[in-house]
């Protein structure tokens, strides 16, 4: 380890250089790739035959044209996933914040029991019961539909824990009393008081549910049949399943962009409070 | 008296606000959840045109399961190349976290150093799969590079090298989960009393001997959680390899993980080999759920 070499006679001044190149360096090792699968979807198929160069080139929009009006249906994947994403994300986030406002405000029997229940299954993964759930959908009759993606958002235990945490310190209970005493119903509390309050964590809880959704790729591979009810990620493994050396890589690279890139201008429009929001939920030292 | 049953009756919604959880947790968690268990217990498979059963067989399946060296191959092929990847992850992210959590460093950028590094986790994976597979190709641009700097004489073929294939699938695991372990390690490094840094230094002790003597021992707990949902994690190991492999985890499957090996259950419709598989994985994540359970309840 490096702490190890880092004794008491070096200056700060040498160490402080030392870090910033080690942080440069895995800096430069995220962005590279991305730097490279931009400039490559701007070059044709053609060009990049030739050999690879860091500068880009001219057929960003002709490669876009070219995968539309290709044989993937990309527009319908983006659609389906627009829809499966922005369900799951309110889905989660509105019920998740219900569930954890039964938990916080009110007295009941087995509410302990119900807490520990959800805390206990968090980190159980939707692979092991994917068997009996695609069983399910079958019998559901919702087979090839969007349906079986979105509505188990609706229990959503890693949404619920990072809400609850943000509720116990930021919900006082007093509010909650004195608009019971206004007569508000429980329904309207939760509704037009405690929803404002949570609007921070949701956001971002929002947004790491949309972002989970968009990239999942396990459930709706097993799910979607039909090509134009496909999610995106369903899609680029098509496009690896088919003899993808005949096709053309310009759509290949632009295909890989426009799946990746949404997601990273909405993660650098709102990094500030997504990397805060990382480390709110876990176990401190 | 008329005070406590309008209480009750406040607190009534309290199970009517977890009625949504609850219904939609049991409707799809716990029902299929039942039914593959129960599937476990039956032979149940198409073989070529001819359905086999469903006939109840006991723990045949798991018997079938562990007596073969399948399983154990692609759990090993799990495991190797989740330990691959957590290594330098969690030797990285200390190192960043103790750099921008060190007072006397005072970095500047820590906020652009933290938005990259923790990017490609929120990356499609099977996206960021297809891209490596683009550029590590016999004809990509990683190749055309090595070649102009003349590096090699030859194309190297990543993908038919055990070695090369399972050490993309470890780098790319590290590229996703470094920046997120940093910043829940470096969240940890933050909570920690400065005075017991400043004591140490009073006493003379010097940087190594702080970070192994102070900082690693207060940081137990979220190492152990670190290392708990990252095995949790490795063992789903399954978007990565399945797309840069094209499902088949080639070569001869030393890239093939244990949920890989899942599906090609669930696509051929081999319900009773499938489910004995599932429910193993159940109980293995089980178990080490209750760690997690255990670390998250102290807390609350």
């Amino acid at each position: 380890m490096e702490e190890r070499k880092v004794s008491k006679g070096i200056p700060v001044g040498t160490r402080r250089v030392i870090s910033y190149i080690v942080l440069i360096f895995f800096a430069l090792l995220c962005l590279i790739w991305f730097y490279i699968l931009l400039i490559n979807s701007t070059r044709s198929h053609a060009e990049m035959t030739k050999g690879f160069t860091p500068i880009p080139s001219t057929h960003f929009l002709d490669n876009w044209t070219n995968l539309v009006n290709g044989t993937i249906p990309i527009l319908n994947g983006f659609i389906n996933s627009f829809i499966v994403s922005g369900c799951v994300a309110l889905l989660s986030a509105y019920f998740s914040a219900m569930t954890a406002f039964a938990i916080h405000a009110y007295e009941f029997k087995g509410k302990r029991a119900a807490a520990s229940f959800i805390l206990a299954v968090m980190m159980v993964p939707g692979q092991v019961t994917a068997l009996g759930f695609i069983q399910l959908i079958n019998r559901m009759k919702m087979d090839d539909t969007l349906f079986p993606l979105i509505l188990p958002a609706i229990a959503a235990p890693i949404t619920y824990f990072y809400l609850k945490q943000y509720m116990e310190a930021n919900l006082p209970m007093s509010l909650v009393e004195a608009a019971r005493i206004d007569g508000a119903s429980e329904i309207r509390i939760f509704n037009s008081i405690i929803l404002p309050i949570m609007r921070p964590a949701m956001s971002v809880q929002l947004i790491f549910a949309f972002v989970g959704s968009w990239n999942n790729y396990f459930t709706p591979a097993l799910i979607l049949h039909t090509d134009k009810r496909k999610t995106l990620p369903v899609l680029i493994a098509q496009l690896r399943g088919a003899d993808w050396l005949r096709f053309d890589m310009g759509q290949v690279y632009i295909m890989i962009a426009a799946s990746i890139f949404p997601v990273v201008i909405v993660y650098l429009v709102m990094s500030k409070f997504i990397v805060g929001g990382i480390s709110s939920g876990a176990v401190k030292g | 008296m008329n005070k406590k049953s309008k209480a009750t009756r406040v607190n009534r919604w309290g199970y009517i606000f977890l009625i949504p959880f609850f219904l939609t947790y049991v409707i799809f968690q716990i029902v299929p959840l039942c039914s593959t268990i129960y599937n476990s217990l039956f032979e149940n498979f198409r073989s070529g045109l001819k359905q086999i059963g469903p006939n109840f067989v006991g723990f045949a399946n798991f018997a079938k399961l562990f007596g073969t060296i399948d399983f154990w191959n692609y759990f090993e092929n799990t495991l190797l190349m989740w330990v691959g990847g957590f290594i330098p992850q969690i030797v990285v992210s200390l190192l960043l976290a103790y750099w921008f959590s060190d007072p006397s460093l005072r970095l500047k950028f820590q906020q652009f150093f933290k938005t990259v590094i923790y990017m490609p986790n929120l990356i499609m994976a099977s996206a960021f799969a297809m891209l490596f597979f683009a550029l590590f190709a016999d004809q990509g641009p990683v190749n055309s590079i090595l070649l102009s700097l003349g590096l090699i004489k030859e194309p190297f073929k990543f993908f038919a090298s055990v070695t090369a294939s399972r050490a993309l699938i470890m780098f790319m695991n590290f590229m996703m989960w470094f920046g997120n372990t940093t910043i829940l390690l470096l969240a940890g490094m933050l909570g920690i009393d400065t005075e017991l840094y400043e004591a140490a230094e009073v006493d003379g002790a010097t940087s190594g001997q702080i970070f192994f003597r102070i900082t690693l021992p207060i940081l137990r707990p979220i190492l152990l959680y670190v290392l708990i949902t990252s095995l949790i994690g490795g063992l789903q190991m399954y978007d990565v390899p399945q797309i840069l492999t094209n499902g088949k985890g080639t070569p001869a499957k030393t890239t093939l993980t244990v949920i890989m090996y899942l599906n090609q259950h669930l696509t051929s419709k081999n319900l009773g080999m499938g489910g004995a598989l599932s429910v193993t994985m159940f109980i293995i994540t089980g178990v080490l759920s209750i760690v997690i359970f255990n670390l998250n309840k102290k807390k609350d």
